[in-house]
């Protein structure tokens, strides 16, 4: 029974979810929102356990001085001065309004932080790019290509580079062509084979057939 | 004589006002708008004539419950427009309406339309060519299950992604260092997720015959209930139950760039052998990978997020791209009728093509209406 019942309430809400795209009428309109909900309801109280276990995890990793337990400390003090912060110190209800302490914080801590780790991508790509675009192969050699076409195309050194061919054969036409024929093919084609594999993967786990996500056979 | 003059351009000037009141318009058509749950009308109309900059400034959708009685202000529609969708009606009553042209000079009415009822439909007819397409493809998959079943054999080409997990397994215990598996940084109620987690299980499974060290940080508490479960799963069907831990997998948060500093920091203090990212990502995707290539770890991503997957391709080992992350399972577990259905997903493939190919064929013909059947609203 602790199998099969998961199964059955899967495949039931599978085949809800297949019928209400395809019929409006009420009552089966009204489901998916009903079903947000539920979600929303229960990742509610999901996210209670998720802290309750952050906060076990951390402190394990504090009371047995593991490897890097000075972090732990600090995700645990962050966690708790910002509840505090927002509880107590920042107007009640009104706890995301513009001026209160829970804002201030987000503001000018969180909100850097979150950019700091963002900007970071631009050196991540730089890295990335160099190692990609090395021509070791033809793959690769045309990829190289591909990519300073574009890189030129898309800023006006391309113009002064180019400017002086015919319309249609100017580097930011090409990046144009590259972006919108063969780039925009390969995504399609990408995304049809998404669209399928999610297909055949719902039908796997609606008929019961594919059933790792409860934990195995 | 000077007030006879007066007049005369007060009289003119008042006939001109008079001749800029626009026409109405006219032909004015309701009918329930179809496809729909019901409460809804549309509503279409012939544009006043003197539809054109500086006489008509727009229009109102006017609403009565009988031709003659009191009708209602229900909506606006900019001047050029000659159709509207009344979201207010209730089903089974009888409707009337009417379009008010609007100018400086004054307003001017249509004549009523018929009366008119909404009610809920059965049926998306629009959706028609979905269903046919969902039908064929769900049959050519549920076929290919069943010949799966009867033990014929099935060829499937190899994913060298999905041939490398044993060897970043085996890789990992050789080294004495840890696995770490990241399910993506959406909730369970993303498909990617789910086929991320699937895969988490087999890694599990074989991170549990290796006696490797797993870890599996997330970023949803539903994700980190639902990977407790196939990891302790994974663990007890290859006969470790006692080296399942909770603390295996453990939730860090929810915010992107608070889990991937949390994960950037486990990687480089950790320095794990292997590392899986299997599911939905985001910007932190190559923050992620490059991090992970900078530490020199084996690392298999899978995505069905087509703008990231560049990144993964550039940073890691072996990438699942897009279709093979949801056929990776079926890979991994070797049964058969899970198997069978990505023979099926071909047929879907095979199918897509066919569609492509007659669509290119019939656009370069100028066939432009019967392309469109391919169009699902």
């Amino acid at each position: 029974m602790r199998r099969e019942v998961p199964l059955i309430i899967t495949a039931a809400c599978g085949f809800i979810f297949i019928i209400q795209f395809f019929i409006p009428h009420p009552p089966l309109n009204r489901i998916q929102d009903v079903f947000n909900d539920w979600v929303n309801i229960i990742a509610g109280f999901a996210i209670v356990l998720g802290i309750l276990n952050l906060l076990r995890v951390n402190l394990n990793k504090m009371s047995k001085k593991s490897k890097g337990w000075p972090y732990a400390l600090f995700t645990i003090l962050g966690l708790l001065a910002y509840v505090v912060i927002g509880l107590a110190f920042s107007g009640g209800r009104s706890f995301q309004n513009p001026g209160t302490a829970f804002y201030w914080v987000y503001i000018n801590l969180f909100f850097p932080l979150n950019s700091t780790m963002f900007a970071l991508l631009a050196f991540f790509v730089a890295s990335a790019s160099y190692r990609a675009f090395r021509a070791r192969n033809k793959e690769a050699t045309l990829l190289l290509i591909a990519a300073t076409i574009l890189m030129l195309g898309r800023v006006p050194l391309g113009e002064y580079l180019s400017g002086w061919l015919p319309s249609g054969w100017r580097l930011a036409d090409l990046s144009d062509w590259i972006m919108d024929f063969p780039q925009t093919a390969g995504q399609r084609a990408i995304m049809m084979g998404i669209a399928l594999g999610i297909i055949s993967t719902s039908l796997r786990i609606i008929l019961g057939i594919e059933r790792t996500y409860l934990g195995g056979d | 004589m000077k007030k006879i003059l007066v007049s005369s351009f007060l009289f003119l000037a008042a006939g001109l006002i008079q001749a800029q009141v626009p026409a109405p318009p006219t032909d004015v058509k309701a009918y329930d708008t179809p496809d729909d749950a019901g409460n809804s009308i549309s509503i279409e109309w012939v544009m006043s004539a003197d539809d054109k900059e500086g006489v008509v400034t727009g229009y109102e959708i006017l609403r009565s419950e009988s031709p003659q009685g009191e009708y209602t202000r229900v909506g606006d529609a900019p001047r050029g427009t000659n159709s509207y969708i009344d979201s207010g009606p209730q089903n089974g009553k009888d409707y009337f309406y009417k379009i008010r042209a609007l100018s400086a000079a004054g307003p001017s009415d249509s004549e009523p339309s018929a009366a008119v009822q909404t009610k809920a439909q059965w049926f998306k007819r629009n959706r028609v060519n979905g269903l046919v397409a969902l039908l064929l493809l769900s049959g050519g998959i549920l076929y290919f299950i069943r010949k799966a079943r009867s033990g014929k054999e099935i060829y499937i080409r190899k994913i060298a992604g999905i041939e490398a997990v044993e060897e970043a397994v085996g890789r990992a215990t050789e080294m004495g260092r840890k696995i770490v598996f990241i399910p993506g940084i959406q909730d369970m109620d993303n498909m990617q997720t789910i086929a991320g987690i699937t895969i988490l299980g087999h890694v599990a499974r074989k991170a549990a015959e290796y006696e490797a060290k797993l870890e599996v940080p997330v970023s949803r508490a539903l994700v980190m209930v639902a990977c407790r479960e196939i990891t302790k799963q994974a663990f007890t069907a290859a006969g470790r139950p006692d080296a399942y831990k909770d603390d295996m997998v453990y939730y860090i948060t929810d915010d992107q760039f608070g889990y991937t500093a949390a994960l950037d920091g486990l990687f480089v203090r950790e320095k794990p052998a292997a590392i899986f990212m299997q599911g939905a990502f985001f910007a932190e995707s190559l923050i992620l990978a490059e991090t992970g290539n900078y530490i020199g770890a084996i690392q298999i991503a899978g995505t069905a997020q087509p703008s990231q997957l560049p990144f993964f391709v550039a940073a890691c080992d072996y990438t699942l791209i897009g279709e093979e992350l949801f056929a990776a399972s079926a890979y991994l577990s070797k049964d058969v009728k899970l198997l069978g259905s990505l023979k099926g997903q071909d047929v879907g493939k095979f199918l897509m093509m066919a569609a492509i190919l007659v669509g290119v064929i019939l656009t370069s013909l100028g066939v432009y209406d019967l392309s469109r059947i391919f169009t699902v609203r």
